[in-house]
């Protein structure tokens, strides 16, 4: 017996929440890989912070986007109840942990963005989002703070550490631009001013990450050719994985109250 | 808590004490005061605190293992959001026990050298395996209930950084016991699936968690020093007792049944149990246990991947100093 995957009626607003969500989830999933198991005790609790805040904005996405789909779908069957297609992270999030400096360089990567993103949707009409985003900006600006000092303390360590975190930043770079892609289906919600246009934050992401990445002696890779697909769920082959470990429980016991 | 298991005793150890300051410390330790890090304290009860205080640290960190093998499965949002602040909060409590055996002359780098190469031990509890979601219940319902029987007489104990750490500790303890408890209670009520899922953790986790409190008092002749210093204030067995008294009733509000047919409730209300195997708790502390292989191990590979993260850590904080005290040269 296993649990089917729920349909979902994905209406611009629904999917626009989902996809955030999906980003929470997801890095906070990996996030929580560590616990346990980080290079010092201290990187242990920085990383379940970070996850349990991701994890608390993930509940209230999805709490927010089964509200406002209105069929009887919750946080946990948004989260354990869809499918690998039928998720919507961006796909640098669901990149496996890696070493330390992998990790590090997807949170550095994707909290330059979002601690702009949430600041930027304070503003949103929605007034839902911008709690949320109240919320979610201040614990961005930590991760951002937190991954920038190790990105600079990794770049400019030792030369095992330079080396790591290039090949990090080399291996990465190619999934950070489809945090700036908006399609259709978000056009409506960004003229709407329910949504920000995220391709006004590039430039400021784009100063943020250089200097960082200077100051770490680092160097940021010339190719500027971009993956996506995770927004319309065309995922890597990692996510499967993750989700197959997620959802295990929810799966195997159908309807079953935790 | 998690160090009464442990006891073994350094009362051969020679050493020669000014006996006017021995004297003067045992009349301060008698009077109820608390002893401070700079305080004169005999070399004995320094080298027991330390066992003791590091031993606890170390539960603390390989006790993340169990539960934290159930992070990334737990069934719910809420639960596992809970659960990835559970575990973080028992880092919390090693990062916090490493501080208070600091303050005895020990660096947090020898203790968990000295918990990596097997000299110093851990907990055994934490050498059998979580094997379905209902052992994080019952770890939180269990383990977290005796390690707080344990700890609450800890937090009157003679050495103040380790009594004020207990305080703490233990308030976050008994936190994760009530969620433990509250895991168990929703398998306990739910599907036939749960609640046998519920009984089995409870028959797997029953004796080992008893087994928690040490040998028992007769087999014991160790905690004579430690009472005397007020590091210990009840015996093994006393404490075992409590926690058992305590544990019959939650058991049988949740319905289930504690693997220990002859259990019988004596005239003063006590409920009597069975013969522990003590076999058992021996082969576990010999390192036989189901997983003390898995977790030195895991424990070892954090250690060891991590190595390079700590040197460029200390590397970039030299290069700046260094480019700190140019700058100020010029
Ligand atoms: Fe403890
Ligand atoms: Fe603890
Ligand atoms: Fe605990």
């Amino acid at each position: 017996m296993t649990a089917a995957s729920i349909t979902v009626s994905e209406t611009p607003l629904v999917l626009y929440v989902l996809r955030r969500a999906d980003d929470a989830l997801v890095l906070g999933h990996r996030l929580s890989e560590w616990c346990g198991h980080a290079p010092m005790m201290e990187e242990d609790m920085a990383m379940a912070n970070m996850g349990l805040d991701l994890l608390g904005q993930a509940r209230e996405l999805y709490g927010y986007a089964a509200k406002v789909e209105g069929k009887d779908n919750d946080e946990d069957k948004l989260a354990y109840l869809r499918d690998v297609r039928q998720y919507r992270n961006l796909l640098l999030l669901e990149q496996p942990n890696g070493d330390f400096a992998r990790t590090m360089t997807r949170q550095f990567f994707y909290a330059a963005f979002s601690d702009l993103y949430w600041r930027a949707m304070m503003a949103s009409r929605d007034t839902t989002l911008a709690a949320i985003a109240a919320k979610s900006e201040k614990e961005s600006a930590y991760h951002l703070r937190h991954s920038s000092e190790w990105m600079v303390r990794l770049g400019d360590g030792t030369e095992e550490s330079h080396r790591r975190a290039q090949l990090a930043v080399d291996d990465l770079w190619a999934f950070t631009g489809e945090m700036f892609a908006v399609d259709d289906s978000e056009r409506g919600l960004i003229d709407a001013g329910i949504a920000i246009d995220p391709e006004s934050l590039r430039t400021q992401w784009l100063a943020t990450v250089a200097r960082v990445i200077d100051e770490a002696t680092l160097k940021l890779p010339a190719n500027d050719w971009m993956q996506k697909g995770g927004r319309i769920g065309q995922h890597t082959e990692h996510l499967g994985h993750l989700l197959s470990e997620l959802q295990s429980m929810q799966r195997t016991f159908p309807g079953a109250t935790w | 808590m998690y160090t009464q298991a442990l006891n073994s005793s350094d009362g051969e150890d020679r050493f020669v004490e000014d006996a006017t300051r021995a004297a003067a410390f045992q009349a301060r330790i008698d009077a109820d005061e608390r002893i401070e890090p700079n305080d004169w304290m005999p070399a004995a009860y320094r080298k027991t605190l330390t066992r003791q205080i590091s031993q606890h640290a170390h539960s603390e960190i390989v006790g993340m293992l169990p539960e934290g093998n159930w992070i990334t499965r737990a069934p719910s949002l809420r639960r596992k959001a809970a659960l990835l602040a559970k575990v973080q909060d028992e880092c919390g409590h090693g990062l916090y026990l490493y501080a208070a055996a600091e303050t005895l002359g020990s660096s947090r780098e020898e203790l968990v050298d000295a918990m990596l190469s097997g000299k110093s031990r851990y907990s055994s509890i934490f050498n059998y395996p979580t094997l379905t979601w209902a052992d994080i219940g019952a770890i939180g319902w269990l383990v977290d209930g005796a390690a707080i029987m344990n700890q609450i007489p800890l937090c009157r104990c003679s050495y103040g950084p380790y009594a004020r750490a207990m305080i703490r500790v233990c308030k976050e303890e008994s936190f994760h016991q009530r969620q433990g408890f509250e895991i168990m209670l929703t398998l306990a009520r739910g599907t036939e699936e749960q609640k046998a899922m519920a009984q089995n953790a409870l028959d797997r986790w029953w004796w080992p968690v008893l087994m928690m409190f040490g040998p028992p008092d007769q087999a014991s002749q160790h905690s004579d020093t430690s009472t005397k210093w007020k590091i210990k204030r009840f015996s093994n067995d006393e404490l075992r007792q409590k926690f058992v008294d305590a544990t019959v009733p939650q058991a049988e509000f949740l319905g289930l049944t504690i693997p220990d047919p002859g259990m019988t409730q004596d005239s003063e209300g006590h409920w009597r149990y069975s013969e522990i195997d003590w076999t058992e708790f021996k082969q576990v502390l010999a390192g036989n246990g189901p997983c003390n292989r898995d977790r030195l191990a895991a424990r070892r590979k954090a250690h060891e991947e991590g190595a390079w993260v700590r040197e460029a850590a200390a590397a970039y904080a030299a290069k700046r100093e260094s480019r700190r005290t140019a700058q100020a040269a010029e």
